[in-house]
């Protein structure tokens, strides 16, 4: 008994993480119907953006040395979180501009400056150890040179390509995508494993006998459904989140009713952004996982079947489908001859639910027309 | 003569020219080279066997990763666990002469393509319920739990993975010939389904399902057969793997290897097999030619395949296909392959 109720605080805390990254999944596949795969990289950088605030960008105090610090540690926690949200939402709107956008509506001469940009970073990196003034120059005058270089290739390309959605294309788009992330993290970030140093109170509250809360577990739990609440609010009723489900209904009658389709779905990849940096800055500060480029992969792909599970593109349903894996992985990982089949719970229970419900647990099955 | 002399001849007179050849590349190419064009073999023959899944039949599939193991795993099984029960019974499956070898390396093939394709059949089975998206999380999925399972057998060496699997490609140039002799096969499958009526079903369901159900055609067999054809032959390509690089952890099978063999289909252009053959040995050999870039090598590979995605969105070859055909005649008239 002490056991499942151990196991169950543990789960639903796990879900409310799998759950923030799932919401993005959701939104994204909502208005796009798009995988984005990139997302769970976009987690990974909010867990290192956290990892950069805690560590060298704020004072925080070490508890360890100073025990009379939390007040001001938890206050610099709400500017670290807001730093990782902001920087997440960006890089997800900076995705959708220059990845997605041309998918559907071709490349264009941006286009060609961003990648150029992109292209000099190794330039950048190559001379890194020069200073920053000589990094800078470097950097500014190559992608600026290597943007008027790929314009006309793109010109050229742009008159030759029939654009058609595909749905495979745009999936290793967003693969790539997801591989530009990883291995420029590896680049950037370096590949040792990072640790956040305890900056909060690591004591627990007994619940009852034998079963612990941890004061990490609740904050984790109480941010991730402050954000949710707040998330929903932004869609039941505002007019972006009206124009985000207009959108997701019927993307050509939105356009014809006026909604600027384009900045929406830059609106809708910011929000995912910045849930995602929560939850990867909430992970990192908060349960002393081993933060590496490649840490966002699993939990990323987990998120995706939560949001399957729920029913993909249905906000509620990534919720709840959510919570139900983490559930799932923590009753198998805390047991006692299953934990090493942790990674695989998660699909089993996808291909039982989508088998019953292929639409999802909260999705509607709309049949085929003919 | 009958046809079908003709047939075997031809079959046997390039098996031949293709052994030769191989032979010849190991005696002339340097032993660097030729592991990154096995490597290059072996990618291809994946490649190719789901594109039959993804690109003819239509459906999406992204876990080939899971039957590579399931193959590369029941090969190195025969071979380290049951071959040395089996030499006991009859002294013709001893290795170490030539014909031994490429007779252990044909039964280990077998095994592991029956495996695999027994596999593949039960992941086609969802594939009947589950579409698009769903079906790509399921089968992503599959390969995940297969990769978790074989991590969890002791007999297999678990985490740890099999070492010191016996090569029966040991002379090198033995290499190269099982894995395109495999290519080759994959291919010749590939190219002549499409040119039957059973192969414009598959194509009818790649094109549109319920038009194709109307029109008679049993999509429930061709989906199946499908998976299990495609599957057999990845099983194929885990057992050269297994033989030829003599160690397996489950950790080579995980999703990026499957995600890296759905981009090479898409990036080839879905449903050319040529595309696919194409594909894999660029993303496999332009690693390896970048690699004088260092640490950055992997951020340029990443950033030109996106680049590319963008501009070809059809992949690079579309659904054209390479071949005698379009190679020797201007226009190509009305191929069952070409849409």
């Amino acid at each position: 008994m002490e056991w499942f109720v151990q196991q169950l605080i543990y789960g639903v805390q796990l879900g409310s993480l799998y759950a923030l990254i799932a919401l993005g999944y959701t939104m994204v596949y909502g208005v796009l119907r798009l995988i984005n795969f990139a997302h769970g990289d976009v987690y990974m950088v909010g867990a290192f953006v956290g990892f950069y605030a805690c560590t060298a960008w704020l004072p925080f105090k070490d508890l360890n040395a100073h025990p009379d610090a939390v007040t001001t540690n938890i206050a610099l926690a709400i500017i670290a979180m807001a730093i990782a949200m902001a920087v997440c939402a960006a890089l997800g709107m900076v995705i959708e501009r220059f990845a997605y956008r041309p998918l559907r509506n071709g490349l264009n001469r941006q286009d060609a400056r961003f990648w150029g940009f992109v292209g000099a970073i190794p330039l950048a990196v190559a001379v890194s150890d020069q200073g920053a003034p000589v990094v800078l120059a470097v950097y500014a005058v190559s992608g600026i040179a290597l943007g008027h270089v790929l314009c006309p290739v793109v010109a050229w390309l742009r008159r030759r390509t029939v654009l058609s959605p595909s749905r495979l294309n745009a999936l290793i788009t967003a693969i790539g995508v997801s591989l530009v992330l990883q291995n420029g993290g590896l680049l950037v970030f370096g590949a040792d494993p990072r640790f956040i140093p305890t900056i909060f109170p690591e004591s627990s509250i007994a619940l009852a006998d034998g079963i612990h809360v941890g004061i990490g577990q609740l904050a984790i739990l109480g941010v991730s459904i402050a954000l949710m609440l707040g998330l929903r609010h932004i869609v039941l009723h505002t007019r972006r989140g009206r124009a985000m489900r207009a959108i997701s209904h019927d993307i050509e009658a939105a356009k014809m009713m006026g909604i600027d389709t384009d900045r929406v779905i830059a609106f809708t990849f910011a929000l995912g952004g910045a849930l995602a940096g929560a939850g990867g800055f909430l992970v990192a500060a908060l349960t002393h996982v081993k933060i590496t480029p490649m840490f966002g992969l699993l939990p990323g792909i987990k998120a995706f079947v939560a949001a399957v599970l729920g029913g993909a593109g249905n906000i509620p349903g990534a919720a709840l489908g959510g919570v139900l894996m983490g559930v799932a992985e923590a009753f198998v990982s805390g047991s006692q001859h299953l934990s090493t089949y942790r990674d695989a719970i998660a699909f089993c229970v996808l291909v039982v639910i989508l088998l019953v419900r292929p639409a999802g647990l909260l999705g509607q099955h709309v049949p085929e027309k003919v | 003569m009958p046809w079908f002399a003709v047939r075997v001849a031809s079959i046997a007179g390039a098996v031949a020219a293709l052994y030769l050849l191989s032979g010849l590349l190991t005696a002339t190419i340097e032993a660097y080279v030729l592991q990154v064009l096995v490597q290059c073999g072996i990618y291809a023959i994946l490649a190719v066997s789901l594109n039959l899944i993804n690109g003819i039949t239509g459906q999406f599939s992204i876990g080939h990763a899971g039957f590579f193991a399931v193959g590369a795993y029941v090969g190195a099984a025969w071979t380290m666990l049951w071959q040395p029960h089996a030499v006991r019974v009859t002294s013709a499956l001893a290795m170490g002469t030539p014909a031994g070898d490429a007779l252990n390396l044909l039964i280990a093939c077998a095994l592991g393509m029956a495996a695999a394709s027994l596999a593949g059949a039960a992941v086609g089975l969802p594939s009947l319920r589950l579409r698009g998206d769903h079906l790509a999380i399921v089968t992503l999925g599959f390969g995940e739990v297969i990769r978790v399972l074989l991590l969890n057998i002791d007999a297999v060496g678990g985490a740890r993975g099999l070492s010191g699997i016996p090569t029966l490609a040991s002379t090198g140039d033995l290499a190269v010939f099982w894995v395109f002799l495999f290519l080759v096969l994959v291919i010749a499958v590939s190219r002549n389904l499409m040119n039957t009526t059973r192969g414009l079903t598959w194509l009818a369901v790649r094109e549109d399902e319920v038009a194709a159900d109307a029109m008679g055609v049993n999509t429930t067999r061709v989906k199946v057969t499908a998976f299990v054809l495609g599957s057999a032959f990845a099983g194929a390509a885990g057992v050269l793997y297994a033989h030829i690089m003599t160690g397996i952890s489950p950790d080579v099978f995980g999703i990026d290897t499957s995600i890296i063999i759905t981009t090479m289909v898409v990036l080839g252009g879905t449903g050319s097999v040529t595309g696919a053959t194409l594909a894999a040995f660029l993303l496999v050999a332009l690693p390896e030619m970048l690699r004088f870039m260092k640490d950055y090598r992997l951020v340029i590979f990443s950033t030109l395949l996106v680049l590319l995605m963008l501009t070809r969105p059809h992949g690079i070859l579309g659904t054209r296909e390479l071949g005698y055909a379009t190679l020797f005649r201007r226009r190509q008239t009305g191929s069952p392959g070409t849409r």
